[in-house]
Parts: C-alpha cells; structure tokens; sequence
C-alpha cells in the first residue's frame, strides 16, 4: 500500500467528544465501563478498514479545572484503564490497530513497556501507544511522591510553567527512550530451544538497556519477547512546538490540531523543521489532523444537532480541535482539501458515540472510497504496515553483528 | 455436604519445572497459548487462571539465566485479553506491590473487573530485591522489614480506591441531564509511613467490589498479613502433614483479625502426573523429572547450593567433596533463598548420593524433583480429595509442565471423577470469582463507606 493513502482513525472516549454525548446518545450512559461498548465500537470502525482507533486516558477524574475535579455532575465523569480496554477488544478484532493512552509522568517505564509489548503480542501486531504527560497537581497527588503547582492555562509562557512543561516533556522523552530500548532488548531471535546443549535462549541476543537519566534508571532486559511489530505505534498529540520537537524525536506518529487548511501547511512545515533539528532518523512523521465531527445527512440537520448538544450542555462546545459540523459529503470534501498540506491523514473525534461513528463508517468512508481517497479494505498485516512503516531493525543486533 | 475443591490452572511459569524440549512444549509467549489453557481451565469449570510474575531475568554467576523457558506478558494486558475468550473462569494475576502505586494498580484491577465482569483475582507479591529494583523508578532501597508494612497499607489504599464510588455513584438520568448523583466522585485519602495520597479515583464500583486477593509467601509476616488482608494464601505445603500443619496455623490466626476460618482459602501449587495405570504414571513422571532436571540444569542447581562454579563437574559423576562457599555474594539472583544451612544441606546430600549411589543429576532429581500426584485418574482423585477433606488445603493451583496443553488429561479424566464425588461442581453456580470461591459479598474498609 502507497504512502500516498489516506490514514483514518477514531479517537474514542466516553459516550462522545461533546460534554452533552451522553444526553442524546441511545447508548446506556454506564455504556463505557462494559467491554461490549469498546468492542462494538472497534468493530463498526473495523468494517470500514479505518487504521486504528485510539483509546483517551487520564490519571485524573475529567475536568474542567486546572486542578482537580470540577464540581459537573451534569457530565460523563469516570473511566477505565485505556490500555487495558485496548486488551480485551484485542481477541475481537482482526485489522484495526488499537493505540491507547498512558501517562509517562507517574507510571513505570518499565511496565508501560511491558504492557504495550503484550498488547502487541495479544493483538498479533496492531498495537500502537500514546504517552502523555500528567501536568496536574492533582494527578501528582494521587501518587504522592512529587509536588507539582497548579498550571494556569492562561499564563503558560510565564517562565517557571515554560521550565516545568520542558521537565514533564523531557522525563517523557526519557520514557520513550526506556521503552524502545526494551522492546529492542531482546533480539527476534534469543529463544533457540538448544536441546543438546540445553539452552532455551541465547543469551547473547537478550541485552541490558542501561538507561541512566535525571529521573529514573532502568537496566532491563524486558521480561517480555520483543513484540511482533518491533517497535509498537508511538504517537504524540501535539499542540505546539514543545511537543513538536517530543514528537519528531519519539513518536512515529503525531496528532495535531490545526484551524484551516493554511494552518495545517505551517504545523507540516514546522513539524518537518523539528525533525530536522532534532536529527529524525527513519521515515517521517505521519502527521494526522485531530477533527472533532458532528455529522447529519443535511448541513441544517447537522447544525440542529449541535445547537441542541450546547444547549443541553448549557455551554458552547470549547475543544483544542477544530469542529467540523456538517454532511459526509462536506467533510470528504474539507478532508480533500487539507490533505494537500501535506497530512497522512486525520484522527475524527466523534462528537457523540456511536451516531457520529457510524455516520464516518458508512457515509463518510464510502464517500472517500468514491472519491479514491481510502482504499476499500485491510491489505492484512500489522499497524505498522498499515501506515506504511517499516519494521525496523533491533537496534542491538545492530550492535552485536557490527 | 463434604467440602467443595477449589481448582486453579496456573501458566507454566519461568523455571525448570516448565518443560520446553517435549516435542509437544508450545509457545510460552504466543497468546494462543493462553487461550488455550484458559478455556481447557474454563471447560473444567475451574475457579480461576493464574500467572506468576518476576519482574527481572534470573541470572546466575552474572549472566542472564539461559535454560529455563524465558519471556513471558505484562499480567494485566493479558488477563485483560483473556476475558474476552472466556465466560466465567476467574482471572488471577501475581502483581508486585513494593514496585507499584496504588492508584494505578487500584485502577488497572477495578478496570479488569469491570472488563471480566467480576472475575479478577491480585496476587499481592514483596519481593524487593535491589536487583529487581533496578528496572523501577523506586529502585531497591525498601527494606526486607518494610515489604509487608507497605504491602499492607498498599492493600488498605487500594480497598479504599474501589469503594471510593458510591454504588449510586451514576444516575444517567437523561430528562433531568444529571449523570452523577453527587459532585466530584471516587474522593479517597490515605495517610501513611508508606504512602501519602489522595485526591478522586477515576474507576466506579467494579462488581466484585473487591477483587479477589492472594497472598504468597510464607515467613510469619507473610502468614499475618494473609490472614488480616487475604481471600486466599497460594502456598507451597504439598504434603499431607506440611499441609495439615501449615492450614491450622493460618485458619487459627483468623480469629484474632475478626475473620472466620472459611474466609481465608488455603490453595497449595501443585502438580499431577496421570497413567492408565499406577506403573506407567510412575514411569511418566520419571521420564518428565529428567526432562526438567537435564544435565546443565543439574549443575546449575547444585552451584545454587554450593554457591560455586561447578561448570567442570560431570552431571553423571559424584558430587563436589568441596564444602558451599558461604561467605561470598550468592552468585544467583532473581530467585528466592531456598537453603538456610548450604553446608549441612550439602553433608545430607553427599550422604544420600553415597547411600543410593547417586551421580550429580540423579541426585538432584531425587532431591528437588517433587511431583504432588501421580498414579491413576481414579487414585489421583482420590488421594487429592483426601488432602482436602483432611483439612492439608482447601484447594489446588495445578501446575503443569507443559505450554499449552498440560491440563488436557486433568479436565478430561480428573474433573468427572471429582464431580462424581460431589467435590466438584458440575456447573457454574455464580458469574464473580468471589462467588466461585464461595467468599460472600465483599465487607468495606473505609471508614466513609462503612458510615455512609
Ligand atoms: C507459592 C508461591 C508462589 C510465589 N510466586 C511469586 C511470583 O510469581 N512472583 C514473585 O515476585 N514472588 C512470588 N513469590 C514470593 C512471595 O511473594 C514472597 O515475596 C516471598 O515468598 C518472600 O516472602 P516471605 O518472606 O513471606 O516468604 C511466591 C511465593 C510462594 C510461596
């Protein structure tokens, strides 16, 4: 498959994007803490051979405020453990990559890596992983062994914040680093089942990581197998250029949130500078453009919907992602039009589950289809072939042949 | 009615008792595998699924450990997985205490209990090694005598996190727009030498409430924090009398925890080893014994005792006349202490060998090669039924030796027989793995649960 096709994927969460989903959503609004909701979700996207569905996560209660929860009740609050959800839809899917959310800044690297690893291993290869960063002070909390000040998101260039985020991004590179490291620990093939000289492994093919950083030090080797893939799906979601530069030196993939499709071309240009800057090795950043989606079969209808969500919400709906309110058709053809500033593709948040989904699976696919912008089915194979990335090499059997 | 068995089927797990050169030995890795050990375990009706967890490759004189089946999944992703190919079977993960937090842990348990329906299960593990630490931020630094200090207040935390939501937590009410019955859910607080936390759990109510919790481990701490905080002790009292010993010391320090003897369940590991007839078992388990004891293993053993490079050793000669080095750096990690006295250990076994006329690698087998039934299906049900009827155990952890199809026979040949006996139950009765294990409801901690 050319690197010139269209990379769908749905970002999951709750019972929708918009605060107010769960209001007129025919789901059970306890829908989410049921396997059944994830694995139907993931299989309506399945049928439409869309890349991956992402899974949204948080140490955190969902909230409003800067700091802790926010006193809604009129909202979904609450949530399982994405990676985990990832897992149990795992054995239910066959095509569809699955890329959950984990914070970096409270959790082990050492588990993270492992876990993600496994879902590799489940999943036979569709794994993919976003690490995110736990700025709150309330998150910090939970854990009790750091304190972290309240963030004003107004004030985000005073320079105590600007040094702080710098922190929390490069512990997550370190992360990433410790992680890659240990999927690569093991060679593909360390287990040689020698009988005659009764070795189950080659321990020559198994390798420390040695990772020594200002926040942790980790020796390895995993304990898990290196996974089919490799090196599992990275991705960042990114705002600006911090996470810019994180992404073009970690992440295989990048989500990003541009307004139109001029700000798509200068987010291309100034991810493709951090790739330059920080020495990216390997291929390109697959770069997708975040949408939040409202669909209907008519523009009118379409805004109608949203009107009513804001109003049930009693507010208008605030997202770092641009809302894109309309018909399939329109959105075929803004997605059309964005592509040429040079994105592999778009992550669509559906505003409300799973009315907004299965308005992408079956009339906004098909009208890409027509249009000869997404191909019709899975050509088979893991995540990484999927979006055209090659499996690469274990960086220590590099090493050890070198 | 006489006392119903408990039955676990346990992953063969990273050491030699796992045979990997069977040619029927599959992948250790390959989730196929997994499943289909779990649905074997889920078509005899079994309680619960376990894994075994260590969080660092063994090494031995320095270098990672190389004869023993190796590379296995992060637990919870794979139970996570394995509650969508299987329907009741309870889920039962060894989980390391001193190198996670609670809240995290809290939450990836609540989640696979809401993803199994109820039927999660944590092994609460203390190793804290300094060796292992070095893969973790912690590192090693907690000491031996702190492990179940904070494996106890790791529990208490993490009792309160999954109460922390209110059983009316969520109204969903649509009409009236109120998806929470009262602000801000899931508010939690624990103030301890070990952890200082608190804040708003993110997962509401599981089913179980509680997920089941294990406990393995056996020092006179160990024991007092299984009877304080334990649904059930994974032990190691294979034998009758060990058994009997060990299950009246654990139920009798109920009592002074306000707990009664059935709710704590006793489940020693275990393994079986089946033949059509009372000899050819025998003959069977010979046979598996030295394929888990090869030569290098053999040698490798002894090196653990003698703490000593023994690698020039012939496997079939007589043992070192050299005494167990007892002064330096033992030269294995990453495994538990298993001989208090190596020099008096090592005098019993030269004698043993001599009197049996034993070389190294028979001597092993004959000292380390425990296998806990063999014989007939018939007698194995039998003797197993006896071990719990005799109050040695309330149930069993059947490990077999090999991935993935070592329980095959068991459910096959042993299960009808102990259904026949009525031990054994013919259906599942309940959907939770607390209701398997026949543990009640679970009873709340918190004080601001227990006063709401
Ligand atoms: C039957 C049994 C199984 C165990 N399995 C594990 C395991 O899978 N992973 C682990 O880290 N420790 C395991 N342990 C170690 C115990 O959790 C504990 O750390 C160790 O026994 C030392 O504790 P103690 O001093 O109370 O015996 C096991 C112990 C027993 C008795």
């Amino acid at each position: 498959m050319s690197d010139s096709t269209l990379h769908l994927a749905v970002a999951l969460d709750g019972l929708g994007w918009h605060p107010a989903a769960w209001r007129i959503s025919p789901a059970d609004p306890t829908a989410p803490l049921s396997p059944r909701w994830w694995a139907t979700l993931a299989g309506e996207a399945e049928r439409a051979a869309l890349d991956m569905v992402t899974l949204e996560d948080s140490l955190d209660l969902q909230s409003g405020a800067a700091d802790g929860p926010d006193g809604h009740t009129d909202q979904v609050r609450g949530r399982l453990d994405a990676l985990l959800v990832a897992a149990r839809i795992a054995p239910l899917t066959r095509h569809i990559g699955l890329l959950p959310t984990t914070s970096v800044t409270h959790t082990e690297p050492f588990h993270v890596s492992t876990a993600v690893a496994t879902l590799d291993h489940v999943s036979g290869g569709r794994a993919g992983w976003r690490p995110r960063v736990s700025a709150r002070r309330s998150e910090a909390r939970h854990f009790g062994r750091r304190d972290l000040p309240i963030l004003d998101p107004t004030r985000l260039d005073d320079p105590e914040t600007v040094r702080l985020i710098g922190d929390l991004f490069a512990e997550a590179g370190d992360a990433v680093e410790v992680v890659r490291r240990l999927w690569d620990s093991w060679q593909d093939d360390a287990e040689i089942r020698d009988v005659a000289t009764g070795r189950f492994v080659d321990r020559d093919r198994l390798h420390y990581i040695n990772f020594t950083g200002r926040w942790f030090s980790v020796k390895g080797p995993s304990i898990v197998p290196r996974p089919p893939q490799g090196q599992p799906v990275v991705a960042a979601l990114a705002h600006s250029s911090v996470p810019y530069a994180f992404a073009a030196r970690h992440a295989d993939v990048v989500f990003v949130t541009p307004a139109d499709a001029g700000h798509a071309a200068a987010i291309v240009a100034e991810i493709r500078a951090a790739e330059e800057v920080v020495g990216r090795t390997g291929p390109p950043l697959r770069i997708l453009a975040d949408l939040l989606v409202l669909l209907d079969e008519t523009p009118a209808l379409a805004r109608g919907r949203r009107a009513r969500l804001n109003n049930l919400a009693s507010t208008d709906l605030h997202s770092d992602a641009t809302t894109f309110t309309g018909t399939p058709g329109q959105l075929a053809d803004l997605i059309q039009e964005w592509q040429r500033s040079g994105l592999a593709g778009f992550r669509l948040r559906p505003a409300v589950l799973p009315d907004d989904l299965t308005a992408i699976t079956r009339a906004l696919v098909p009208a890409l289809r027509d249009r000869n912008l997404f191909r019709a089915g899975y050509p088979g194979g893991t995540l990484r072939d999927l979006l055209g990335l090659p499996r690469p090499a274990n960086r220590y059997a590099a090493e050890s042949t070198a | 009615m006489p006392k119903q068995i408990i039955l676990a089927a346990h992953f063969p797990g990273v050491n030699n008792t796992t045979v990997w050169s069977d040619p029927d030995s599959g992948s250790q890795i390959d989730f196929a595998s997994f499943v289909h050990l779990a649905r074997t375990a889920e078509r005899g009706l079994f309680d619960f699924f376990f894994l075994a967890e260590g969080l660092r490759l063994r090494e031995q004189r320095g270098r990672i450990h190389d004869l023993d089946v190796v590379g296995r999944p992060d637990t919870l992703t794979v139970l996570a997985a394995l509650a969508a190919v299987t329907t009741h079977l309870g889920l039962a993960g060894t989980l390391n205490a001193t190198f996670r937090e609670p809240y995290e842990l809290a939450r990836q348990l609540a989640t696979l209990d809401h993803l199994s329906g109820g039927r999660a299960a944590w092994n609460v593990v203390t190793t804290s090694d300094a060796f292992t630490g070095e893969n973790f931020r912690r590192g090693g630094f907690l000491d031996r005598s702190l492990r179940y200090e904070r494996a106890a207040e790791f529990v208490s935390a993490t009792r309160q996190l999954w109460e922390s939501w209110p059983a009316d937590a969520v109204v969903g009410d649509r009409a009236s727009g109120r998806y929470l019955s009262a602000a801000d859910p899931g508010t939690f607080g624990h103030h301890g030498d070990q952890f200082d936390i608190a804040g708003h759990f993110t997962v509401p109510r599981s089913p179980q409430l509680h997920p089941v919790i294990l406990q393995a481990g056996d020092s006179p701490d160990g024991r007092e924090f299984a009877a304080a905080s334990a649904d059930a002790i994974f032990s190691r009292h294979g034998t009758l009398e060990a058994g009997q010993e060990f299950y009246r010391d654990v139920k009798s320090r109920l009592d002074r925890h306000g707990r009664q003897p059935d709710d704590l369940k006793i489940i020693p590991g275990v393994t079986v080893v089946l033949g059509d007839t009372d000899a050819e078992a025998q003959e069977k388990a010979h046979h598996i014994r030295r394929q888990q004891f090869s030569p290098q293993t053999a040698l490798l053993l002894l090196e653990q005792l003698w703490n000593r490079d023994l690698s020039g050793h012939d496997p079939d000669g007589p043992l070192p006349t050299i005494d167990p080095d007892v002064s330096g750096e033992a030269i294995s990690r990453g495994r538990a202490g298993m001989h208090a006295d190596p020099v008096a250990t090592a005098r019993q076994w030269r004698t043993l060998a001599e009197e049996k006329g034993l070389g190294i690698r028979d001597l092993i087998i004959e000292v380390a090669g425990r296998q806990s039934f063999v014989g007939t299906p018939q007698q194995v049900a039998e003797r197993m039924n006896h071990f719990v009827q005799s109050d040695a155990a309330d149930g069993f952890i059947l490990v077999p030796h090999l991935t993935p199809g070592g329980l095959d026979e068991f459910v096959d040949q042993v299960v009808p027989l102990l259904q026949e006996k009525r031990v054994f139950r013919t259906r599942y009765t309940g959907t939770t793995l607390r209701e398997h294990l026949g543990l009640g409801a679970a009873r709340p901690v918190s004080p601001t649960v227990a006063s709401a």
